[in-house]
C-alpha cells in the first residue's frame, strides 16, 4: 500500500508518545528529582538502606526461584504437548489458557483455602499418613502464587518453539547415532533457546516486580519490593521515592533482556570453539 | 549378483488404520542404487523410514546383512539418512553439522577434521566450514545434509525425496553429482522419488510402489520398455495404453486391426492392454498403415513433433520428427518388438490406480 | 509405559492448574460463611449476588471497560499495523519497539507511571482514566496478533485487486481485510481477556469509589471475600467454557466437512 496512507498511523504514534513515553519520563523526573524539584540521586540510592534491599533481594531470590521451577515444569510438559496429535493440540492449549477466566486475586486466594492447616491438601496428606505442610504466610506459598500464575506464560512460548522443531531434525541426530540424551542437549534445547528466553522474561519480569502475590499468600509481613514501592504511591504519598524505586526496578528487567539477548546470539553464532 | 544387504519380509504398515505398507517384500544388494518411485501415498516413504528406523512397521521383519534389525534403534543402525528438506541443524555451522555423528561416536579431533575437509571435498563445498546453514543456497544445503550422512561412513545412504525442493537446472546437475558420489563411494543408495525421469537417470534397480504394493521391480530399460502393468506403464514416460485382444501367440488384435507382435504365452482369444510408447508409433501414407487417421493435435516440442491421430475410436499420442499437419489423413504402423503386452488387472482396486493418475 | 508416565504428568499439572478454580466453585455453593467450613449446599449466594449493588456496579464497569477499550484498542492497532506495513523497516521497528513496551515492562510501573501523568494533566480520576489506561497496555497485544498476517499477506493480491478494477478502498475491504480478519478477530480477544483481568494498572489509575471486580476483590481480601463474589466468577467461568467449547465445537465439525470434501 502507498505512501499516503502514513497518517493512518498518527493516532498510534499520538496515543504512544503521550501515554507509554510522557509517563516513561515523568517517572523519571520523579526518580530524579527531591519535592522542591531539585536533582538527586537519593531516590536511587535509597536502595541500599537495610528494608529496600532486604525487599530487592528477597523478590529477586523469589523470582528465580519461581522462574526456574516454571522452566523445569513447563519443559517437558511443553515436550509432550508438541509431540502430540494435531487435533488435540487447541484443546490442549485451550486449557492452559482457561483458568486466566477466572478472576487471578481469586485464583491466588483460594490457594489460601487450599494449604490452611486443616485444608483440602494437608487432610489429603494426612489420609495417606504423611505430614501436613504448613506454608500459609511464608515465602513457600509466595513462590507456589508465582508459579502458579505465571506458569501458563512458560508453557506456551516454549510449546511453539518446541513445535516448530522440524522432526526429521530430530530424526537426523537419532539416524547420526546420538541417544536420546545427547539428541535432547545438543538439538532440542538449543533450537528452543528463543522459547525459553521468552518464557523466562514472561515469567521473571511480573515475578519480580508483583506485589499482589505476596500480600495475598505472604500474610502482611513479607514486603517485596513491589510492595515497597505501591506503599510509597497508595500510603506514604512518597513519589518521589517510588518512581526512584522503580528506575531500579526498571534497570533489572533492562538487564534481563540484555542477558536475553546475549544468549539469543550465542546461539545463533556458535562458532567452531566446540571441534 | 553381488551381496544381499538388505531384505524387507512381508512388511505391512497401517496408519490410522489406513493400509500404507501391504506384505512388502523387497530384497537390495550390495553396491546398489535403488530408486523407490510411486505417486505420493503408494507407501514409499514410509518403506525408507522403516529401513532407516523411524517408524516400526506392523508386522514383517527388516534384515540388515542377515541380521534382524526390526527393533534397533536409528541411533543403532548402519545406515544413514538424507532428509527431505535435508533437516540440518540451524544452530550449528557447517563443520559442527557434519562433525555431529562423528563426535557421537567418539572419533578423535583430527580425523574428525580429516573428515570435514574430505566431505566437503566430495560434495564440492571445501571452505564452508564456518558457514551457518541459513546462509547456503538449496543446493547448497542439500549437499551438506549428503556430506554429514556420508563421513559416518553407511553401508547404506536412504535418500528420502533430496531434490525435491531444487528447480529444475539444480535437480539435474544434482543427479549427475549423486551418481559420481555413489561411484567414489561405493556404497548402496536407496533413493525415494516420485520423477520418473530422476528414477530412470541415476537407478540400477527402480522399484515402481502403487498403492502400497510393488507393481514392478527391475532396470530403468526393462521398466520402460516391458512394464508389466497399465499402472507402471502409464506413470513411466508417456504411453498409448489400448484394451486388445491377443489371437494366438504373436499376434493380437488391436482396435479391430490385427498386429504381429513378439510376445507368446498369453492364450488364445484373451483380453489384454497393450503399451505402445508414442515414439515407436511410425506414422505413414495412409496406404501404407495398418490404421488409418487424422491428424487432430499438434504441438511442437523441440527435439520433436508430439500429434495425435484419431484412428479407429482411439486417440493415440505419437512423438515423430516429421510433421504431419492437423487434418491429414495417415497410416500407422508399430513394430512388432514395439508392442508390449499386458495383462489385464486383475483387481478393482489396480485398475482404480489407472484412473488416480 | 511412556504414554501412561505423560498422562500422569500432564493430568498432575492439569490438576495443579485447575485445584483453586475447583475450589472456588465449591465455595460458591457453601452455606457456611468462612472459607474454612462447609457448611452444607446452598444456592442462596446465587440469589443473593443479583442483588448485591456493589458486585453488579463493578461487573458493569468491568464489562463496559473490557469491551470500549478492547475495541478502541482494536481499532487503533488495526490501523498501525496497516499503515506501518508500507513505512521503513527502520521507522516500523522503533514504532514496534515502543508498543511492546508497556508488554515487557512491569505492570506496577506502567500503572504508576500513568497514575502521575494522569495527575500532573489534573484529570479526575474514575472510569476515564482506567478506560485509556487500558486501551494502552492491550494496544501491544493487538499489533501482536495482526502484524504475523500482516507480513503473510501477498500484497499480490491488493495489485490484483486494483488490476481488476476496483478502487483502492473496496480493494481493501474485499481483499485485504478478510485475510487479516482472524488476526484482528484475535488480537481483539486477548485484548478482552486481559482488560477483563488486569488488577494492577486499575488499581494504580481507578479513583476513589469506582471499583472493577478485580479491585473490589483486592478491597474486600482483608474484610474477607463475600461468597457472591465466589458465584459470579462461577457463573464467568462457566460462561465462557461452555462459549469455547461451542465455538470449537462448531469450528470442529466445519473442518471434519472440509476433510470430507476433499476426499
Amino acid at each position: 500500500m502507498t505512501s499516503k496512507n502514513k497518517w493512518l498511523s498518527a493516532p498510534y504514534i499520538l496515543w504512544s508518545a503521550l501515554f507509554i513515553i510522557v509517563p516513561l519520563a515523568m517517572i523519571f523526573y520523579y526518580g530524579l528529582t527531591d519535592k522542591t524539584g531539585a536533582f538527586t540521586l537519593e531516590n536511587i540510592t535509597a536502595i541500599m538502606t537495610a528494608e529496600h534491599a532486604k525487599a530487592l533481594w528477597l523478590s529477586l531470590l523469589l523470582s528465580l526461584i519461581s522462574t526456574l521451577i516454571c522452566f523445569l515444569l513447563a519443559y517437558p510438559l511443553a515436550m509432550i504437548l508438541a509431540g502430540m496429535k494435531i487435533s488435540q493440540h487447541s484443546f490442549m492449549i485451550f486449557i492452559f489458557i482457561l483458568p486466566m477466566w477466572m478472576n487471578f486475586l481469586l485464583r491466588t486466594l483460594a490457594w489460601q483455602t487450599l494449604l490452611e492447616k486443616s485444608g483440602v491438601i494437608n487432610s489429603v496428606l494426612a489420609f495417606f499418613h504423611l505430614p501436613g505442610i504448613n506454608i500459609i504466610n511464608t515465602p513457600y506459598a509466595i513462590v507456589l502464587g508465582m508459579v502458579y500464575n505465571f506458569l501458563p506464560f512458560m508453557v506456551l512460548p516454549l510449546y511453539n518453539v518446541l513445535s516448530k522443531i522440524d522432526e526429521n531434525v530430530i530424526n537426523a541426530a537419532r539416524d547420526l547415532g546420538a541417544g536420546s540424551a545427547y539428541t535432547f542437549f545438543r538439538i532440542t534445547l538449543p533450537l528452543s533457546i528463543p522459547g525459553i528466553i521468552s518464557g523466562v522474561t514472561m515469567v521473571f519480569v511480573p515475578a519480580l516486580t508483583t506485589f499482589v502475590i505476596s500480600t495475598l499468600l505472604g500474610g502482611s509481613k513479607i514486603l517485596l519490593i513491589g510492595n515497597v514501592i505501591e506503599q510509597e504511591f497508595t500510603q506514604a504519598s512518597n513519589w518521589h521515592l517510588g518512581s526512584g524505586l522503580s528506575i531500579v526496578l526498571m534497570i533489572f528487567i533492562i538487564l534481563n533482556m540484555i542477558v536475553s539477548a546475549l544468549f539469543d546470539k550465542e546461539s545463533d553464532g556458535g562458532g567452531m570453539e566446540i571441534l | 549378483m553381488s551381496k544381499e544387504l538388505i531384505y524387507l519380509s512381508n512388511i505391512s504398515k497401517s496408519f490410522d488404520g489406513q493400509l500404507v505398507l501391504d506384505e512388502l517384500n523387497l530384497k537390495i544388494h550390495e553396491n546398489e542404487f535403488v530408486t523407490l518411485l510411486g505417486p505420493s501415498g503408494c507407501g514409499k516413504t514410509t518403506t525408507l523410514r522403516i529401513l532407516g528406523g523411524f517408524t516400526s512397521p506392523d508386522t514383517g521383519r527388516v534384515y540388515f546383512d542377515g541380521q534382524d534389525i526390526t527393533h534397533i534403534p536409528p541411533n543403532k543402525r548402519q545406515l544413514n539418512t538424507v532428509f527431505q528438506k535435508y533437516a540440518l541443524f540451524t544452530h550449528m555451522t557447517i563443520a559442527e553439522n557434519i562433525a555431529f555423528g562423528l563426535k557421537v561416536k567418539k572419533k578423535s579431533q583430527s580425523y574428525i577434521k580429516d573428515k570435514i575437509r574430505y566431505a566437503l571435498k566430495l560434495v564440492n563445498l571445501e571452505g564452508y566450514e564456518n558457514r551457518m546453514p541459513d546462509s547456503l543456497s538449496g543446493g547448497q544445503q542439500q549437499r551438506i545434509a549428503i556430506a554429514r550422512a556420508i563421513v559416518n561412513e553407511p553401508k547404506i545412504l536412504l535418500l528420502d525425496e533430496p531434490l525435491g525442493a531444487l528447480d529444475l537446472k539444480l535437480r539435474q546437475e544434482m543427479q549427475y553429482e549423486l551418481i559420481r558420489m555413489k561411484n567414489e563411494l561405493g556404497i548402496t543408495f536407496v533413493y525415494v522419488t516420485h520423477d520418473q525421469e530422476e528414477a530412470l537417470t541415476m537407478s540400477d534397480t527402480i522399484v515402481v510402489m502403487n498403492q502400497g504394493y510393488i507393481q514392478q521391480i527391475g532396470s530403468p530399460e526393462s521398466i520402460y520398455n516391458e512394464p508389466e502393468n497399465a499402472f507402471v506403464a502409464d506413470f513411466i514416460g508417456d504411453s498409448n495404453i489400448i484394451p486388445a485382444t491377443m489371437i494366438e501367440d504373436k499376434l493380437v488384435r488391436i482396435l479391430d486391426t490385427c498386429f504381429a507382435c513378439v510376445d507368446e504365452g498369453f492364450g488364445h482369444n484373451k483380453p489384454v492392454d497393450v503399451v505402445i510408447r508414442p515414439e515407436d508409433v511410425e506414422l505413414t501414407e495412409p496406404s501404407e498403415g495398418l490404421l488409418q487417421g487424422v491428424v487432430t493435435h499438434l504441438i511442437f516440442k523441440g527435439v520433436h513433433y508430439e500429434m495425435e491421430v484419431m484412428a479407429n475410436g482411439f486417440e493415440w499420442l505419437v512423438h515423430s520428427t516429421t510433421l504431419f499437419p492437423v487434418g491429414r489423413q495417415v497410416g500407422i504402423r508399430v513394430d512388432p518388438f514395439n508392442i508390449q503386452i499386458m495383462n489385464k488387472p486383475e483387481s478393482e482396486d489396480e485398475e482404480a490406480t489407472v484412473i488416480d493418475i | 509405559m511412556k504414554n501412561t508416565a505423560k498422562k500422569i504428568y500432564i493430568a498432575l499439572i492439569f490438576i495443579f492448574l485447575y485445584a483453586p478454580i475447583v475450589t472456588l466453585m465449591v465455595l460458591s455453593f457453601n452455606a457456611s460463611k468462612t472459607r474454612a467450613k462447609w457448611g452444607g449446599f446452598t444456592l442462596q449466594w446465587y440469589s443473593a449476588l443479583f442483588q448485591n449493588r456493589d458486585i453488579m456496579e463493578a461487573l458493569g464497569n468491568t464489562l463496559f471497560i473490557a469491551v470500549i477499550s478492547s475495541l478502541a484498542a482494536t481499532v487503533i492497532g488495526a490501523i498501525a499495523c496497516i499503515s506501518m506495513n508500507g513505512m521503513k523497516r527502520r521507522t516500523r521497528s522503533v514504532l514496534l519497539g515502543i508498543a511492546n513496551i508497556p508488554m515487557l515492562n512491569a505492570e506496577i510501573v506502567t500503572g504508576i507511571s500513568l497514575m502521575l501523568l494522569f495527575i500532573s494533566l489534573g484529570m479526575r480520576f474514575g472510569l476515564g482514566t482506567i478506560l485509556l489506561s487500558h486501551i494502552t497496555f492491550n494496544i501491544p497485544y493487538v499489533i501482536l496478533s495482526i502484524m504475523p498476517r500482516m507480513k503473510q499477506l501477498n500484497p499480490s493480491i491488493y495489485e490484483a485487486a486494483l488490476d481488476l478494477g476496483a478502487s483502492p478502498g473496496t480493494a481493501f475491504f474485499k481483499v485485504v481485510f478478510p485475510d487479516l480478519l482472524p488476526g484482528i478477530l484475535s488480537g481483539f480477544l486477548m485484548a478482552f481477556t486481559m482488560s477483563l483481568d488486569d488488577f494492577i494498572i486499575t488499581h494504580f489509575t481507578k479513583g476513589a469509589g469506582v471499583d472493577t471486580l478485580s479491585t473490589k476483590i483486592y478491597t474486600e481480601v482483608k474484610k474477607g471475600i463475600k461468597p457472591e463474589m465466589y458465584a459470579l466468577s462461577t457463573i464467568i467461568f462457566v460462561t465462557v467454557l461452555l462459549l469455547l467449547v461451542l465455538v470449537n465445537a462448531a469450528s470442529g465439525t466445519k473442518n471434519e466437512k472440509a476433510k470430507e470434501k476433499e476426499s
